[in-house]
């Protein structure tokens, strides 16, 4: 340690010794060991943790008195009350670490011997290079078993427990009743227990996870003397709070305890590693073990036994093995700087860990980074018995790079529950306390929601409403389980439809939306198929096993799904959207896989109308042709028009003006950044759930009969009960985003309001001028439907009139309804009219003639 | 000609030297980034840098200074090092050594336990020359350079070492000599030389073929590098043009051969884990493509060698071009067969560049449809060969069938070889795309060609290429001029069509294009090729009075007929207006220039009109 400066890196390598082929045991310096490291051990536990990394790192590779538990090692030392379950060998804690204490030829330290070692340095007894005590951070632990309660828990795998009862014994009892040795341990439960015994797992995981593996053991083991388990309970540990990302992990992380998150990209092939070779003498047929280290086995040249000289021979299926695999992980994309390539790391996953995930999941991973050594030496590969007999310079040349993995302890899958219930906790960003301030100090303006609106793609001028939409589909509304009652999920994304003319930056706003959620996704409809927009089912090359691809629709799954020219969609495409848009399902029957996926995305979709230019004398759904089942499921149906008056142009050629020539800061000044609205967007759905307050039921009661009596006056009905759950969806979202756990009758006035603007642009019937909802709902205006059935009866009327003529020319009496007609027929009417009273069995048509019946 | 310094020939003497008194001072490292950047600072100072694009790998000294210009193409994972090591070489007494700039340890064997071991952490990156380079960028004679005015900068990067003395040129033939010359010289010890020679007799095509150096373009040559970057590696993106200043590294101890490897990864089971590919990938043999161990890195605004690098001076620079643009348009005249019109659009296409972006919409990109070129002729080559003689880098892509189905244009992420697998559309900023789609027959595209139509699609409206990762897709952000030949309107979309439209008809095209670049004499091009990079550089701006009188301007458009005017038109005015300032070496819109523009376009616009009539049958 020469300069304080750079004590912060400096770090020994802590494992060189296991990699490191150049130095034999033999060669290497003890010297130092002991007496000059005494000085600076901890004795108090609140001294600097990357102290304690430091100094612990730099003993215990020298150290001779490693801490060996009886779970870690195969011939541990028999201990009370664990009577016959066999510990199991933790491959994830120690495989490397472990190599020193055997190559020093250490005895089986007993706990009592590892603290004594200190007892000249204070009263406290701790292992080397740490300030853990072995008994103080087992009683803690068992403590922490025994008393910790999370009442608020939320988390799935803590469904069925009592929340009230000591969690961990509960999950010991399960233990004991399923037989999976495996006790799964949340680090902030630990934290919030006792900071300190936290502090010492995350600084010194090797050390105190096998201490927690014999605290648990000892408890288990005293309550259910009896229970027969594969091997002993071993604790994993997860969500480490000190979730890091991968680009942030630096030289201080090694040997730490660390969850990272990212995506698994390859696994390999399972390897075998030997952990206890087995030989047996030809000669004498004495049998004998070797426990590997460092990845070799240190043959025994002379047989205890007979003395015989290499007689040992390796019987491979009496050695032991276990599993390991490789695991790359890549940083997961919203991760990542902009402009940047992602990060890997491998991992490596031992015993049942192994196979566990696979390629394309994204993974939150709890394990302790290693560095072993490149032991890529030059020239010779043989370099381990060449080097010290052959002195050529070159050979003792090294690449000076380490190479890192972690080692895991725990996977946790954050979209594994995407096939089933809710995961919000997977998804919840770390938020700091001064972001949540800031956040809170934002929402608590009480103009938050124009300028949320205003802040929202503003590079593209002015619609204001169409904004305000697309911010309420942002935050949505909130979710609502119903599956009790037998009525299911409720709804609670809102999709929004726009249309208009070409040009009218519709792109652009869903480009702008696509970039902004971490789940968006955006496809056109020309290019995308059915398969590609659900799922599809693909032999895969290597296994030959089926595999599911999901497509769009799922992968938005608690996003947005932007889908830019919705009419250029072919029929069958646009049929998978039906179950989407409403149940939020996705169902597959593909070559023998039938399964329902979730598919919880908002649809944001643009459409242009059929003739290339609005036309303002047709209805929405005769611009776009779109059928009206489908766009009944839109909440908001919008149109972007060019508006043409001079005020408008004005502004907007100021917008532009501004938009080219304004310097970045000037315009930052102006609006929100894009960073601010997202994380106000991501801690509002996350952490706000709005309820309906009684004054807003009532509210909405009201709109809704409002709604309804509009059209009652002219015999048409005007709102459906979707149009009712539409305005509660935007009621709620409008409450999220004043952060407001309460829905209150200003966010009622606000969906109200919106709605109506939205039906007054979509719905409005171009014959009347009425707002009217049944052309959205059943694709036809009430009174279009008044009309046809108008024409009908006079058909009707003209053909009784004829008296009894059982065929008539079709030309002719289509001429005669014209003549008798005072507004103009259109031949489409006629044959409408033809049709409706053949349904009513009072005539057939049959070529050109029409015949009654 | 400047002596040899030796800061450039032993580098690494210099960091050893910081390194011994890093006792009395911690931040050694940070000193020795100083030192290099004082000494790079005179102005002709880099100029004695030997440059690894120019002169052949085996040429230069190994461990000594050199220079590289390049285009970040991927970035490797970080990795960790030993920053300080200790040798216990029983000759001498333990010793503290430091691993920084270099790959390999020396001197004796390193005690791997001892307490003075700094593990530290760098970043590799993997770099390429710059894509698309041109011919007279890489190669330009030193002659040609000088016309540069008023500047002492002396732009002889073409130097081939600083071995060499100035009157050796760019002539191949003398190459040999320099070569013969060296070995007498002595300077590189000879049994570089012989692990070196054959590599390189094998000729690059060879070496291409079992290693892939991943170059986006296909054809391209040059050394590709892994540079090896210890400070401040976030502030660098992929496709940033950067000149990295490096301590070279060629140890043959690094060229690992792969069967080799795998011998002993039989020994080290932990190494087995990466894939033959993955090794080959990381660790290519040093010959091919060296370490340069980054000591200094300036991001290159350009990559035009006439002109100096730092944005800085370029501001002075506009007061000259000013007349070169009417010679420019002369020229560009004649080789668009008498069009002056569509010269002029060239010219505001070629200087265009995106200079900012709000949200995703990206600011001041002017793709350039150029209709009306006769199917299937040589013409488009020829002005392909007009605009690479005035671009520093650019690339032309037939838009055949064949290369649209085949080729690779976004960059993929293989994860085999862990590293992103390069692709056309992966070019450094302000490279000029020429796409040809009169080479474009009917049939039918496949797969791959609707995700390349797609790509190119994305890469004109947003400036952005969709890097494909597998499991999901990056977006990357790019700055490229596309340039588009067609018939008839383009399927691509573009932001400005141009019609063809000769007045000149010359019996023969070929000998009358040639005639007509012959006749431009070096130093006439370089003016062009300087005129173009300052106006593209230039700041720009805009009065509040302007503002004012542009937005009426707008109104009263509208208001006589709505169609005629929309918001998109507006945004095309505006770029048009800009870049036509520029071009004129105003760096602020005048009322005169927002006029100028509109009359412009609406010849323009004219001229589209009367062509949809002429066809009729045109969407």
């Amino acid at each position: 340690m020469s300069s304080p400066s750079s004590q912060s890196r400096k770090r020994d390598p802590p494992t060189p010794a296991s990699e490191d082929p150049l130095s034999p045991p033999s060669q290497r310096s003890r010297a130092h060991d002991t007496s000059t490291e005494l000085q600076p051990m901890p004795t108090s536990p609140a001294m600097d943790v990357s102290l304690f990394s430091i100094l612990q790192s730099e003993i215990d590779a020298s150290s001779p008195l490693m801490y060996g538990t009886p779970s870690s090692r195969v011939e541990g030392t028999p201990r009370s009350g664990i009577r016959g379950t066999p510990a199991r060998q933790r491959a994830d804690l120690g495989s490397v670490r472990k190599a020193p204490q055997v190559d020093m030829h250490s005895e089986p330290v007993s706990e009592n011997a590892v603290a004594g070692s200190e007892q000249g340095a204070g009263q406290r007894l701790v292992i080397w290079g740490t300030d853990v005590n072995v008994g103080t951070c087992k009683e803690k632990f068992q403590r922490f078993l025994q008393q910790f309660t999370d009442p608020n828990s939320r988390e799935e795998e803590n469904a069925g427990l009592d929340l009230n009862e000591p969690l961990y014994m509960q999950k010991l009892d399960e233990i004991s009743v399923v037989g999976e040795p495996v006790l799964n341990v949340n680090c902030s439960h630990i934290q919030t227990f006792d900071a300190d015994l936290y502090r010492q797992l995350i600084c010194y995981p090797q050390e105190v996870i096998p201490t927690f593996d014999m605290a648990v053991n000892e408890l288990f083991f005293d309550r259910f003397p009896d229970s027969v388990l594969e091997h002993q309970i071993q604790v994993r540990p997860y969500s480490a709070l000190k979730t890091r990302n991968m680009r942030a992990l630096n030289p201080e992380d090694i040997d730490q305890l660390i969850t990272i998150s990212g995506m698994v990209i390859r696994t390999s092939q399972l390897i075998p590693e030997m952990q206890e070779a087995f030989f047996r003498c030809q000669v004498c047929a004495f049998n004998t073990r070797v426990e590997v280290d460092r990845g070799r086995i240190a043959e025994p040249a002379v047989c205890r036994n007979c003395n015989t000289t290499h007689s040992m021979a390796l019987v491979h299926n009496r050695s032991a093995f276990s599993d390991k695999q490789m695991i790359k992980l890549q940083e997961s994309p919203e991760d990542m700087p902009a402009g940047q390539t992602p990060h890997t790391t491998v991992v490596y996953a031992h015993n049942d860990l192994v196979d566990k995930v696979q390629p394309g999941d994204r993974i939150n991973i709890t394990g302790t980074t290693l560095i072993f050594y490149l032991s890529c030496l030059l020239f010779s590969s043989g370099i381990y018995r060449a080097a010290p007999m052959r002195l050529n310079p070159r050979q003792s040349q090294v690449k000076s790079v380490y190479k890192t993995h972690i080692d895991a302890i725990h996977f946790r899958k954050t979209d594994e529950k995407r096939l089933h219930g809710l995961d919000e906790d997977g998804e919840q960003k770390l938020f700091t306390k001064e972001r949540v301030a800031v956040l809170k100090e934002l929402a608590a303006k009480p103009d938050v929601y124009d300028r949320l609106s205003s802040a929202l793609a503003p590079s593209i001028y002015e619609h204001e409403d169409i904004k305000k939409g697309i911010l309420l589909q942002l935050f949505g509304g909130t979710r609502k389980d119903f599956t009790q009652t037998g009525r299911g999920n409720f709804r609670a994304e809102v999709n929004i439809l726009l249309c208009g003319d070409p040009g009218t930056s519709k792109s652009q706003l869903l480009q702008y939306v696509y970039n902004l959620v971490p789940r968006g996704q955006y496809t056109s409809g020309k290019g995308s198929s059915a398969v590609g927009l659900t799922a599809y089912v693909m032999k895969d090359p290597e296994t030959r096993q089926l595999v599911l691809q999901t497509g769009a629709l799922v992968l938005s799954d608690n996003g947005i799904c932007c889908i830019d020219e919705f009419d250029k969609m072919s029929d069958s495409t646009r049929s998978v959207l039906h179950e989407v848009m409403e149940q939020q399902t996705l169902s597959i029957a593909k070559a023998g896989i039938i399964c329902q996926l979730n598919a919880r995305t908002s649809v944001l979709a643009a459409a242009n109308p059929v003739e290339s230019q609005w036309n303002p004398k047709k209805t929405t759904i005769e611009n776009i042709q779109l059928p009206h089942t489908l766009l009944s499921r839109f909440d908001l149906i919008f149109l972007m028009l060019d508006p043409q008056d001079e005020a408008y142009d004005r502004r907007l050629a100021h917008h532009l003006v501004s938009l080219y020539y304004q310097s970045e800061e000037q315009l930052e000044e102006e609006h929100l950044d894009m960073a601010m609205l997202k994380d106000y967007i991501a801690f509002a759905r996350t952490s706000v759930h709005p309820r309906l307050s009684e004054e807003a039921s009532q509210a909405l009661i009201e709109a809704y009969v409002d709604m309804r009596k509009i059209g009652s006056g002219r015999g048409m009905v005007s709102a459906y009960p979707r149009q009712l759950e539409s305005l509660i969806r935007l009621a709620e979202a409008h409450a999220k985003v004043r952060f407001s756990n309460k829905v209150e009758s200003i966010d009622v006035e606000e969906a109200k309001r919106l709605h109506r603007e939205a039906l007054k642009q979509s719905a409005t019937d171009p014959r009347t001028g009425f707002v009217d909802i049944s052309i959205l709902t059943t694709g036809m205006s009430a009174t279009a439907r008044k009309r046809k059935e108008e024409v009908a009866q006079a058909l009707k009327k003209l053909i009784q009139s004829k008296g009894k003529t059982p065929a008539m020319k079709y030309q002719q009496l289509f001429d005669d309804l014209r003549g008798q007609s005072e507004a103009a027929i259109t031949k489409d009417m006629f044959d409408e009219a033809l049709r409706a009273l053949a349904d009513e069995d009072y005539l057939t048509v049959t070529g050109k003639t029409v015949r009654l019946l | 000609m400047p002596t040899v310094h030796d800061w450039i020939s032993d580098p690494l003497g210099v960091v050893e030297g910081l390194f011994a008194q890093s006792n009395t001072c911690p931040d050694w490292e940070k000193k020795v980034v100083e030192y290099f950047k004082e000494k790079l600072k005179p102005n002709d100072a880099h100029t004695w840098v030997p440059s690894l694009n120019d002169v052949p790998l085996h040429y230069l000294k190994p461990n000594s200074l050199v220079k590289f210009r390049c285009m970040v193409q991927d970035m490797f994972d970080p990795e960790f090092f030993m920053g300080v090591y200790e040798t216990n070489d029983p000759t001498l007494d333990s010793k503290v050594k430091c691993g920084k700039y270099k790959d390999i340890t020396e001197g004796g064997q390193v005690d791997f336990n001892s307490r003075n071991t700094v593990t530290s952490e760098r970043q590799t990156f993997y770099c390429v020359p710059i894509p698309g380079e041109s011919q007279w960028n890489s190669y330009a004679g030193t002659s040609q350079a000088r016309v540069v005015p008023s500047t002492s900068y002396v732009p002889n990067r073409h130097k081939r070492s600083y071995e060499e003395d100035d009157e050796m040129d760019t002539q191949p033939q003398q190459m040999k000599g320099i070569k013969n010359d060296l070995q007498s010289h002595g300077n590189i010890e000879p049994k570089r030389q012989e692990t070196e020679a054959p590599s390189h007799d094998s000729s690059p095509s060879h070496c291409t073929s079992s290693l892939d150096l991943n170059f986006p373009l296909p054809g391209e040559k040059g050394p590709a590098c892994l540079v090896k970057v210890y400070e401040d590696w976030d502030g660098f993106k992929l496709n940033d043009m950067l000149e990295v200043f490096g301590i070279l590294s060629v140890d043959p101890a690094l060229s690992v051969i792969a069967d080799e490897r795998e011998a002993s990864s039989l020994l080290h089971p932990t190494e087995g884990m990466e894939t033959v590919e993955e090794q080959r990938v990381h660790s290519p043999p040093a010959s091919l493509v060296p370490r340069l161990h980054m000591l200094y890195a300036q991001p290159l605004v350009h990559n035009n060698p006439l002109l100096p690098s730092r944005s800085f001076y370029l501001n002075f620079y506009y007061i000259f071009t000013l007349h070169f643009k009417a010679e420019l348009l002369t020229y560009l005249t004649h080789v668009l067969l008498g069009d002056s019109l569509a010269a002029e659009y060239l010219i505001l296409h070629l200087i265009s560049n995106v200079y900012s972006r709000r949200d995703v919409l990206p600011l001041g990109k002017f793709t350039l449809n150029l209709s009306g070129c006769p199917h299937s002729s040589p013409y488009t080559e020829h002005l392909y060969k007009v605009i690479q003689q005035l671009v520093p880098s650019s690339y032309r892509l037939c838009m055949s069938l064949h290369n649209m189905n085949n080729q690779r244009m976004v960059p993929r992420k293989d994860y085999t070889a862990n590293r992103l697998v390069s692709g056309t559309l992966q070019l450094a900023n302000n490279t000029s795309l020429f796409l040809d789609e009169t080479q474009l027959e009917q049939g039918q595209l496949d797969a791959t060609g609707v995700r390349n139509i797609t790509a190119l699609g994305n890469l004109i409206t947003w400036q952005k290429v969709d890097y494909d990762f597998n499991y999901h897709q990056m977006e990357f952000s790019c700055n490229i001029n596309v340039l588009i030949t067609s018939e008839g309107r383009s399927l691509l979309p573009s932001d400005c069509q141009v019609h063809l439209r000769p007045t000149l008809n010359p019996p023969n095209l070929e000998e009358y294009l040639s005639a007509v670049q012959v006749a431009q004499v070096p130093s006439q091009l370089n003016k062009y090729r300087i005129y173009l990079s300052v106006a593209r550089a230039l700041n720009y701006t805009i009065s509040d009075e302007i503002t004012k009188a542009v937005e009426e301007d707008f109104v009263e458009m509208r208001k006589d007929d709505p169609q005629s005017m929309s918001a998109e038109d507006l945004h095309r005015l505006l770029v048009v207006a800009r870049l036509l300032s520029l071009s004129n070496g105003q760096n602020t819109l005048s009322r005169d220039g927002w006029m100028k523009a509109k009359q412009l376009e609406a010849l323009r616009m004219s001229r589209t009109q009367q062509q949809k009539c002429v066809n009729g049958n045109e969407p």
